[in-house]
């Protein structure tokens, strides 16, 4: 009954089989790709995680907790590496939020339009330098201005907190923040303008038509408006930081250890995963791939997390 | 009508109440970059009245408009010559705030355009809150007078927490002309505001025009000649020719406009043959 009801109320049958061809084929082969990608990455969980299962037995929960980390004795602890990894990415996030997204308001609400655009591109060339470009930068410029003139400054004046205390490294957690900080601008910059200028602009007349100055649009109106959108910058800008390896391993220290100051070297899950994976075999190669599923995991819930708010901020 | 109201003016009091509410245009032009929008135009919108705007698309009606509560400016390369007077003050006077100005004269616009972050409630607190009021007995007070004044206050009373872009189109437009009306204003500009609205809801906007002007100047910018005709007391028809910027063609009352229009072009135009 259901096929002669179609046949009475559609076009021909030939004409309509043949587009139904052609979107069955493409639907076919997208969701192909797309379980291919999902078999993927859960192939590299399943992966890694076997990989792991010497460290995984031997130490338990307890890993993530522990701060040892002796390859010659054989004990292993996650805990530096979590700290690192957090306090890198929330120093960098710390520094680059009011920057970036300072810059993306300046960008949409104030500036000239040719600065608008030359800006504008600016911020998106910044977001294409290879990591490696921002590891020299920091290692011959970053760090040695640090060692020499801001880590020295800030000690002398605020050296009576724990967290601004200790000797000037320059290498340390302050250097990795700091470089961090500057590799996700581009992206809050950027995602947080589209967001800011996907905000139509009759909601801002309506909001100066009441007697509203500029900086009150941009607040109410602007920064409310594209609120789901800074979140989803926020938490893009976040994966990067959490997952920078390259940059992070030329200016950190490398030193497995927690320190109150700032100024200390450390190291991050994928600093030391890159330093150590070389030499490592046995426990210690298990214990490299365990921080690895502990990054992934990290990464992939940030990651999660930014697609889920970016889609609710375009509905 | 006019007659009876300038008869019953006995004292100065009552005549700068009478006064409240005059817009003085005096030799305007407005240009968008290099290209001209309007070109000298004059008129005297009188208070509590309604007066239309009229004339073909992009002859700068809505320009027009704009200019008189300097939102024309917020457009990147406009420029304005001339005076406005609100009252006796030119709000282009050198150091009058654009911002004050704004609170005096308020805007509705021809899309309906609640904030959609902000409840019903917010939105008509948003311009009391700009201007400073915390008090929340305040707000409270003046979000239910503004709402009674455009009639959606028996249907929004119980979802004031709701959000403003839950309502229907109509509804929008009306909690629009709300918020306009919560900050006080001596005169209301409305820019085709019943065009993105059907029959029923254009009627009840209608008839809040005629409701407001026993307390507000209303300009109207309209498409809809009957529209013109039922709600205004004034109108005024704008032709751009030749490019040369949209000028005022003929001004006066509307009846007289739609049925013995003074100028040829005006007869073609409301006929409905330009
Ligand atoms: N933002 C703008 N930038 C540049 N030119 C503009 C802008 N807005 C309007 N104009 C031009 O100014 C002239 C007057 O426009 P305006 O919007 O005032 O016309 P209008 O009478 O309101 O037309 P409509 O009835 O279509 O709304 C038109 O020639 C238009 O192209
Ligand atoms: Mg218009």
């Amino acid at each position: 009954m259901a096929r002669e009801l179609r046949t009475g109320m559609l076009p021909p049958r030939v004409r309509r089989a043949s587009i139904n061809w052609g979107d069955r084929a493409f639907h076919g082969i997208t969701t192909g790709f797309a379980l291919l990608i999902a078999a993927l990455v859960a192939l590299l969980v399943l992966e890694l995680a076997t990989e792991s299962v010497p460290a995984l037995s031997r130490f338990g929960p307890g890993f993530l907790a522990s701060t040892s980390w002796n390859p010659v004795t054989g004990e292993f602890g996650a805990l530096p590496f979590i700290y690192g990894t957090l306090a890198t990415s929330a120093l960098a996030l710390a520094l680059a939020w009011p920057i970036g997204v300072g810059a993306a308001a300046f960008l949409t609400e104030l500036a000239p339009r040719f600065v608008r655009s030359i800006l504008g591109t600016m911020v998106e060339m910044l977001a294409a330098v290879p990591s490696v470009v921002y590891g020299l930068w920091g290692v011959f410029v970053l760090v040695p201005l640090l060692r020499e003139r801001v880590e020295p400054w800030l000690i002398e004046r605020l050296g009576v907190l724990p967290v601004f205390s200790g000797p000037p490294f320059g290498l340390g957690v302050f250097a990795a923040g700091l470089l961090l900080a500057v590799m996700i601008l581009p992206t809050l910059a950027s995602v947080s303008r589209e967001a800011m200028s996907a905000v139509p602009r009759g909601q801002r007349e309506a909001l100066l038509a009441l007697g509203a100055t500029r900086w009150e649009v941009i607040r109410a109106v602007v920064l409310a408006q594209a609120r789901s959108g800074l979140v989803a910058a926020t938490v893009l800008a976040l994966g990067r930081a959490l997952g920078e390896t390259m940059a992070t391993v030329m200016v950190i220290g490398n030193s497995p250890s927690i320190n109150v100051s700032i100024f200390a070297p450390a190291s991050t899950m994928a600093s030391v995963i890159a330093n150590d994976f070389n030499e490592a075999t046995g426990l210690q190669k298990a214990v490299l791939l365990e921080l690895g599923l502990i990054l992934l995991v990290v990464s992939l819930a940030v990651n999660t997390a930014a697609r889920l708010m970016a889609a609710r901020s375009t509905r | 009508m006019q007659m009876t109201r300038d008869l019953r003016i006995v004292s100065v009091q009552e005549w700068r109440e009478a006064a409240e509410g005059t817009v003085s245009v005096r030799g305007l032009s407005a240009w968008y970059g290099r290209h001209r929008a309007l070109t000298d135009v004059s008129l005297e919108v009188r208070p509590r009245s309604v007066t239309a705007l009229i004339g073909p698309s992009g002859c700068g009606k809505s320009t027009l408009l704009r200019c008189l509560n300097r939102m024309h400016e917020v457009v990147l390369g406009a420029t304005v010559s001339g005076q406005v007077l609100l009252e006796d003050e030119d709000v282009y006077g050198s150091g009058v705030d654009p911002v004050s100005v704004r609170r005096r004269v308020g805007m509705v616009f021809q899309q309906p355009n609640p904030f959609p972050t902000m409840s019903i409630y917010d939105n008509v607190a948003a311009g009391l809150r700009l201007a400073g009021t915390r008090n929340r007995g305040v707000l409270d007070g003046k979000v239910e007078q503004a709402l009674r004044q455009a009639a959606l206050w028996d249907e929004v009373k119980d979802k004031l927490r709701k959000p403003g872009t839950a309502l229907s189109g109509g509804q929008q437009q009306r909690l629009c002309i709300a918020r306009a009306l919560a900050v006080d204003p001596e005169v209301l500009l409305m820019d085709e505001p019943a065009s993105a609205l059907d029959p029923v809801a254009t009627a009840r906007i209608e008839e809040l025009m005629v409701e407001l002007k026993r307390d507000y100047t209303v300009v109207v910018v309209t498409h809809n000649m009957q529209q013109a005709a039922r709600v205004s007391d004034y109108t005024a028809f704008l032709l751009s020719e030749d490019g040369g910027g949209g000028a005022l063609v003929e001004y006066g009352e509307t009846r007289q406009v739609f049925e013995e229009p003074r100028d040829e072009r005006t007869r073609d135009y409301v006929t409905g043959r330009l």
